[in-house]
């Protein structure tokens, strides 16, 4: 295992009525893509906050590179906030160069243009460009010290699918120079593409930790039964399996989809509309928190 | 450091400069005010300002020996006064046009103002033997007309409300939209922030103060009797004292609403205590009293002193020392309570 490049021993974090983050213990190795997941209210902007500096945390060590955070962790970490502005009047080149001149080591300019796909932005005020093209100007300036470590917080959230794709290939890119990557996200698609470890949190704990695939194997492996069109439910009552009515389908969980087809044709329901599927992360998740994702 | 200050003392610089409406408002606003009381003031030139001394030297008041026809002279305006010195500031300043002591049987008048002149004749006529037995005094002074009295007022005044509202304002607002937030997680000092919104304000307000007073001398003619340089200090102080306010207010708000409350419930009160638009002689002790804790008070009072009467740094002290006590002060307190997000 190579050395963890960030340490949290026990962090607590308390508002005056709540506990936002609750006893986290995490260990992030170097070079990996790490989500945090979790419905919203879960704690994740708040450890992130906490993590990063901008929150003191109530109890805790947080270390970074083996050692407590000092003045070289705010040169060596890049963050992308969920609704930050930038000051007025700047042009998008205007306003990268004066952040990345906030620091000692600075990233190559002509490398985070490219990188961040702002060649036909430059001098266009920082008040008139879309929200793929914010969240791309967001991202280079979080790269802007060419950090080790960078924090993305809902990277694409109120994205459409295309600008989306394009930050994907952008952290994909930021990867493969080996830096470490922690983001929050609300999309499973995104956490299983881009993610090497994820950790879904809900009231301020984490429930579950691990590869997205080690998730779904140590969580029960429930694959899911289609069916289509008007089905009795009495006779379904018999079933052995949980299921549950979704407009005009039946949902059922099962773990012998084999036995579960082999009932059913005994039951004389008509299968012509069948299909199954395994269990993804969004179940998963939804199955944890019991909340839905958006929510 | 330096690089970080840099940066935003230009990144701020640019804000200002390119808000096109902020800036020509910044300009505009005082040659507004110069003009229109340039205009109202310039209507008053048929009516005259007597002032009266009616006291006789051990200073308690008389009735006797006045000069009761000319006292009922139409379209005479009797400014009543209680020492010859009173009588003879206002009258150098012009803010009267003859200056009369029944007691003692004298008149002042500036040689060079016409105002004088006449009122000398109407006092000589209203004598019906010809003798009026009034003594002249003679007293030549450099005349300050009102709006020239004014000027240093407006001036101060603009310098207020761009100091409060551009500092104290725009950090609100870089709270509220996270840019504050985002600066805090780069590796920028508090005090470099702040010292960097300090320099970026005070250059310029100084250069649209210099743009303007230059502007207005070119126009009316104004002048500084006075050092320019000690102008300049002045200005600079007072500045650094509204703007180390305009820090203070902001410190923590991150409600633009409530931030610009607080600033119209300072700057306003502070403008009309300020003697901005008129003297506070003759109100209440207490009125007297608060506005010596207003900075905008110092700052106008030592400006006009040097522009109206030429006076050097050594007899403004007093404003000097006020002015620097609290800058210190407004700024050490907002330094301890600027928080970059949120509370």
């Amino acid at each position: 295992m190579k050395r963890p490049i960030l340490e949290l021993k026990n962090i607590i974090k308390e508002f005056a009525e709540v506990r936002a983050v609750d006893g986290i213990d995490l260990s992030i190795e170097s070079g990996i893509c790490f989500g945090l997941l979790g419905p919203n209210g879960a704690g994740k902007t708040t450890l992130f906050e906490v993590i990063e500096g901008t929150l003191t945390p109530t109890s805790g060590e947080i270390l970074y590179k083996g050692k407590p955070r000092k003045r070289r962790f705010k040169e060596e970490v890049g963050v992308q906030f969920q609704h930050t502005e930038f000051p007025h009047f700047l042009t998008v080149k205007e306003t990268l160069i004066s952040f990345r001149n906030l620091y000692k080591h600075k990233a190559d300019l002509d490398y985070l243009i490219e990188a961040c796909y702002l060649q036909d932005l430059l001098d266009r005020d920082n008040r008139k460009i879309s929200g793929g093209q914010k969240q791309r100007l967001l991202l280079a300036i979080a790269l802007a010290n060419d950090p080790d470590l960078i924090f993305l917080d809902e990277p694409t959230t109120g994205l459409d699918p295309q600008s989306r794709r394009h930050l994907w290939e952008i952290v994909k890119q930021i990867k493969s120079k080996n830096k470490t990557v922690i983001l929050t996200t609300h999309y499973m698609d995104e956490a299983q593409t881009l993610c090497d470890k994820i950790a879904i949190m809900d009231l301020g704990k984490f429930i579950a930790e691990g590869s997205p695939k080690e998730l779904l194997l140590t969580n029960n492996k429930t694959n899911f039964i289609v069916l289509e069109g008007d089905i009795d439910k009495d006779i379904l009552i018999k079933l052995p399996w949980p299921w549950k009515k979704l407009r005009d389908k039946i949902e059922i969980y099962t773990n012998n989809v084999n036995d579960c087809i082999k009932i059913l044709l005994e039951m004389g329901i008509d299968l012509s509309g069948i299909s199954a599927r395994t269990q993804n992360l969004e179940d998963l998740f939804i199955k944890l928190t019991g909340k839905e994702l958006r929510a | 450091m330096l690089q970080r200050i840099w940066t935003l003392f230009l990144m701020r610089n640019k804000e200002f400069y390119r808000d096109k409406g902020s800036l020509i408002w910044n300009m505009l606003f005082p040659f507004i005010i110069i003009v229109s009381f340039n205009v109202i003031f310039n209507d008053d030139k048929n009516l005259y300002k007597v002032g009266v001394v009616d006291t006789i030297n051990d200073g308690t008041r008389t009735q006797d020996h006045k000069p009761v026809f000319f006292l009922e002279t139409k379209f005479i305006d009797f400014v009543s006064f209680r020492s010859i010195e009173e009588g003879l500031d206002k009258l150098k300043h012009h803010r009267i046009d003859f200056l009369i002591r029944p007691a003692s049987k004298q008149y002042w008048v500036n040689t060079p103002s016409p105002k004088g002149y006449i009122v000398e004749k109407l006092l000589a006529a209203s004598f019906t033997n010809k003798q009026s037995c009034f003594e002249k005094q003679l007293i030549i002074g450099e005349k300050v007309s009102y709006t020239e009295w004014l000027f240093p007022g407006i001036l101060a005044m603009n310098t207020m409300f761009s100091a409060l509202f551009g500092v104290g304002y725009v950090i609100v607002r870089y709270r509220k939209n996270g840019v504050l937030k985002r600066l805090s997680v780069a590796p920028t000092k508090t005090y470099e922030f702040l010292i960097a919104q300090i320099l970026s304000r005070m250059f310029i307000i100084l250069l649209t103060t210099i743009i303007v007073y230059f502007g207005c001398v070119m126009l009316y003619g104004f002048k500084c009797n006075g050092s320019l340089l000690n102008l300049l200090v002045v200005f600079s102080l007072g500045l650094f004292s509204l703007i180390s306010l305009g820090l203070l207010i902001s410190a923590r708000s991150s409600s633009e609403e409530f931030a610009g409350g607080i600033l119209n419930l300072i700057s306003l009160p502070m403008m009309f205590l300020s003697e901005v638009w008129f003297s506070l002689e003759g109100a209440n002790p207490w009125v007297i009293y608060f506005s010596k804790i207003l900075p905008l008070a110092h700052l106008v009072d030592a400006s006009r002193k040097i522009m109206n009467d030429g006076a050097g740094l050594s007899e403004i002290k007093y404003h000097i020392t006020a002015l620097v006590i609290m800058s210190l002060l407004f700024l050490t307190i907002g330094s301890f309570l600027f928080r970059w997000q949120k509370t």
